[in-house]
């Protein structure tokens, strides 16, 4: 099986090469060797240029109907508090102009505070919490913030190669304003002493956009005596649409 | 002001307890008249059915209005919001349940917007399916006149027994012809 040797050695390389090309990247590659599993699910055409149209220009639209304003705190979804370090994450979407993305959906899914998925192919030998599932999903407000209550996440081994190891992460599943817009993304934690070792991390070549991946502690989000809190604002594609005051939907967009 | 978006990251494998839920597939209920399957395997470099991933769609309805109702996570059974979401199966399949698009304007040819997520794939993917038959329609449509003549066909759903049938090739012969929209 490949050390961690040879992935970092690889990890180096590639961003030796990056750094002597002189073109700056924002956006994971998709040919990425060091991480394994994408050998062979990447395209190897270049993407081909498309000018969006119509249902392109338009997001799905969620509202309340769809999201519980309690699915936004992790810690409460059993009839236990769950084990480990309470949370906030918080933070605002924006489109690539700057504007909120108002009353859109965000999922999120994580491990628990020792590194183990409610999954049934998670095989890390630590254990479940009964009063952690791990999922929250909440819709952004007026000036697109969202707001999580959470679990701090361990990090968990995985197969890549010998001893690897992803740095905690929590997954977050996002629509802008427009189709074109859809990402799904991971948030880090500062300070990480993995972060040079992963290969899902370092399919962001540049230094300056893997920094966009982690979140910020900040004292102001922490609350007396009860959960530490970290802000991370994300930051998706410019929209193609004129930009256009939110129009009240044909029947009955249920988010006032 | 322009901002730099945050990277994209993979799905990667555990988010089936998270982003599949009751209904997701199903954007009418299979025995609704006109209901069709829209469905198709994802297959990988080496050609082998990935069962790790994660389609989503976004439709017009089929008098082609683009809707912006909610309920797309919890379904009512008679709502029709246009947008679906199917892992796929052990084989590499997924099926949504859903109507035919119709254009958007006249003359236009009508598409599934699709996103692609997978293990192992760094960051989503976009195509489109179009909607065959309206041949003088497709012949107009912009972006497949701008697709190599030999590529082409990976944009176009199969009309079949169930419905339509689009598979997903993210490498190799056939790849899948993907979608780079400006600003990314
Ligand atoms: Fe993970």
């Amino acid at each position: 099986m490949t050390s961690q040797a040879d992935i970092t050695a690889e990890i180096t390389a590639i961003e030796a090469d990056y750094q002597r090309s002189g073109v700056e990247e924002t956006q994971p590659r998709r040919d990425y060797p060091p991480y394994r599993s994408s050998i062979l699910r990447h395209p190897t055409k270049d993407l081909h240029h498309a000018d969006p149209e119509t249902i392109e220009l338009w997001a799905p639209c969620f509202g309340h109907r769809d999201v519980d304003p309690l699915e936004a705190d992790l810690t409460i979804q059993h009839s236990g508090e769950p084990i480990g370090e309470r949370m906030v994450v918080t933070g605002r979407v924006v489109d690539g102009e700057g504007r909120p993305v108002r009353h859109q959906l965000v999922e999120i899914w994580q491990a628990n505070a020792g590194g183990r998925y409610i999954h049934k192919r998670d095989q890390h030998p630590a254990p479940l919490d009964p009063n952690f599932t791990g999922i929250g999903r909440c819709l952004t407000d007026a000036d697109g913030g969202y707001r999580f209550q959470t679990i701090k996440p361990g990090p968990y081994p995985w197969k890549n190669h010998h001893n690897a190891w992803r740095p905690a992460h929590i997954h977050f599943s996002l629509f802008g304003t427009e189709f074109t817009q859809r990402m799904v993304t991971q948030m880090y934690f500062p300070g990480d002493p993995l972060f040079a070792l992963d290969p899902i991390y370092q399919t962001v070549t540049d230094a300056k956009a893997r920094e966009r991946l982690v979140a910020t502690y900040d004292h102001d989000v922490t609350s007396h005596e009860w959960a530490t809190g970290y802000r991370w604002d994300i930051v998706l594609t410019g929209s193609h649409r004129t930009y256009m005051e939110p129009q009240p939907a044909s029947t009955d967009r249920d988010d006032a | 002001m322009t901002l730099t978006p945050t990277p994209g990251q993979t799905v990667g494998p555990f988010f089936h307890y998270a982003l599949p839920y009751d209904g997701d597939r199903d954007l009418v209920p299979p025995s609704t008249p006109g209901a069709i399957a829209l469905h198709g395997t994802v297959y990988d470099g080496a050609g082998a059915p990935i069962p790790d991933a994660l389609i989503e769609i976004w439709q017009a309805a089929p008098d082609g209005t683009v809707l912006q109702q909610p309920g797309s996570l919890r379904r009512d059974g008679w709502t029709f919001t246009g947008f679906g979401r199917a892992s796929t199966r052990r084989d590499g399949t997924y099926a949504f349940s859903t109507l035919v698009p119709g254009p958007t304007e006249d003359g236009a040819a009508a598409f599934f917007a699709v996103t692609v997520f997978a293990r192992g794939l760094t960051n989503r993917l976009f195509t489109r399916a179009y909607v065959p038959g309206d041949e003088a329609a497709l012949a107009a449509d912009r972006l497949l006149a701008s697709v190599e003549e030999d590529r082409r066909s990976t944009l176009l759903a199969v009309a079949d027994a169930y419905g339509l049938r689009f598979d997903i090739r993210l490498q190799g012969e056939d790849e899948t012809v993907f979608l780079r929209f400006p600003g990314h």
